[in-house]
């Protein structure tokens, strides 16, 4: 595996080249083309140098194991590409930051409805449901004023996201529903689309709720681990039994009704289920084709959170779980595993790849009380309240600093090959591990990046 | 090309003016809730 940096003149130049189960990937980071190589161009690219510029005394010595002429083809099919802007190019975006940052709407809220759960998972990030505070239901009345703030601090954006979160949403269901019906009364006046999302552990996914969810939501996240044992050492209720067995048939019947789509199923994966690639096969196996596993957000001190010392295991499950996935693939045991998932032709715009999740910024979490934090995983930390969605934003000084927040604030994601997939992670991993919402969790980046590896081999193996 | 093959082009820096309409989806919304991954979004204008 290969990173190659240069810097002519100006522009920065990038290529990531590796090689996965014999093919032979190079990605130009700026242009984000993507090749396969075969072996002797492979290490003919190995023989230019950081600025693209061909090195010849290297060249002299792949002689001795390749033949002349192939060596030439090689070169002059790299210079062709360089010629092309597919390979070397430079990073011209930065100088378009500022066009990008400028406004700072808002344009999605997580909605905290009730910090209170019927689990007691192991990992939970939000305590037992109650995010560092006291257990409470979100009235309707914050409800409403929640969707007033958003349409009121949301510009001319046109779409605008709502996500019921919790705890767990569904013991504050009849919230849930008012909530969507004023946002639908709202939604003509003010020239705004609303789409909802929920995610739910799915212990209380009876007929009526699923049958609102399916008329009104865009989106609806089930969350289950996998395999049964994984799933029940996790995923408890209040007298320590497992919720597998309730979960199941009802994730199954609302994937049904939903129609198969625009779902996902999610779980969670700690360092005592480093072979979770069992588990995503096991999601699939049960007939789920959106799915989405990944690794847990714990502290050290939980004995869950995924160490340095685990990376090697993670990865190399990675790995084994992207072959199987390729092949069910091609033999129409068809799914979807979220973070394989890459749009190369299409995909989101480079501004979006540049600013990341956008939390504190135009993503914000509010809690069951009206109060504002940057997202769901902020929630309860009095440094970053940022105000409430009865009196606004509070003036607190940490909302610039995700107002701020892009790849190129971060030095790390700046010298990384993957910032315009990653999109410079997750500030509150980073917070968490690194007291610093631009020090990107160097764990989680080694998980990205491999997936992100994983996911261009797949497209290379699909492509052919 | 014999000895490459492109999978993908420059597909980073077509429409850089037009960038950053922001009315796609939230990336943390979609599915995962504990991490950033946006290169699995749709863009609205396409
Ligand atoms: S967060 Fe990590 S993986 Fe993502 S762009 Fe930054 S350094 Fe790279
Ligand atoms: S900071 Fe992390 S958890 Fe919060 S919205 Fe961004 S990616 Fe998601």
């Amino acid at each position: 595996m290969r990173v190659l940096t240069g810097c002519p003149g100006k522009l920065v130049i990038m290529i990531h080249a590796y090689s996965m189960y014999g093919t032979n990937l190079v990605l130009d980071v700026s242009s984000g083309a993507v090749h396969v190589f075969d072996d002797t161009a492979f290490r003919v690219l190995k023989c230019f140098g950081q600025d693209g510029r061909l090195e010849e005394e290297k060249i002299s010595k792949l002689r001795e194991e390749f033949p002349e002429r192939e060596i030439r083809e090689a070169v002059d099919e790299i210079r062709t590409l360089i010629s092309e802007g597919l390979l070397f190019s430079g990073d011209i975006y930065e100088e378009h930051l500022p066009q990008w940052t400028r406004n700072t709407v808002v344009k999605a809220l997580c909605l905290h409805i009730a910090h209170d759960c019927n689990l007691r998972c192991k990992y939970c990030f939000a305590g037992t449901g109650e995010y560092l505070g006291e257990r409470s239901l979100m009235s309707l009345e914050v409800g409403m004023r929640a969707i007033d703030f958003l349409i009121e601090n949301s510009g001319n954006r046109r779409n605008l996201e709502v996500d019921f979160f919790g705890g767990e949403p569904l013991m504050n269901f009849d919230v849930v529903k008012g909530i969507v019906h004023y946002a639908r009364t709202r939604e003509r006046d003010c020239k705004k689309n609303f789409r909802f999302t929920i995610t739910t552990n799915v212990l209380l996914l009876d007929k009526d709720k699923r049958d609102f969810i399916n008329e009104h939501m865009d989106n609806v996240v089930l969350s289950i681990d996998g395999r049964k044992e994984v799933n029940d050492a996790m995923r408890q209720r209040l007298d320590g039994t497992g919720c597998y067995d309730r979960i199941l048939p009802l994730a199954k019947t609302m994937v049904e009704e939903r129609g198969h789509e625009n779902y996902y199923v999610r779980g969670t994966f700690t360092r005592n289920n480093l072979d979770f690639g069992e588990d995503v096969l096991h999601l699939a196996d049960e007939g789920f084709e959106q799915i989405s596993v990944e690794p847990v957000v714990a502290s050290a001190d939980s004995g869950l959170d995924i160490r340095e010392e685990d990376i090697p295991r993670a990865c190399a499950e990675y790995k084994r779980l992207a072959k199987i996935y390729a092949e069910r693939r091609a033999s129409g045991r068809w799914f979807n595993f979220f973070h394989f998932m890459l749009d190369l032709e299409g995909g989101p715009c480079i501004a979006k790849r540049l600013r990341g999740c956008g939390s504190g910024t135009e993503y914000l979490a509010v809690t069951p009380e009206g109060d504002i934090y940057p997202c769901h995983q902020f929630v309860g930390q009095p440094r970053f309240l940022l105000g409430s969605v009865f009196k606004g934003f509070s003036g607190n000084p940490e909302r610039e600093e995700f107002c701020n927040s892009n790849v190129y604030e971060k030095p790390e994601c700046r010298a990384c090959w993957a910032k315009y997939y990653c999109s410079g992670g997750c500030a509150a991993n980073a917070w968490k591990f690194n007291r610093d919402i631009k020090k990107p969790y160097r764990v989680g980046c080694e998980l990205e990046k491999k997936r992100i590896e994983c996911a261009l081999w797949i497209k290379a193996k699909e492509a052919r | 090309m014999k000895h490459i093959k492109t999978i993908n082009g420059k597909t980073l820096n077509r429409d850089i003016k037009k960038a950053g309409c922001g009315e796609c989806q939230t990336s943390c919304q979609s599915a995962c809730k504990t991490s950033c991954t946006v290169a699995n979004q749709k863009c609205e204008k396409e």
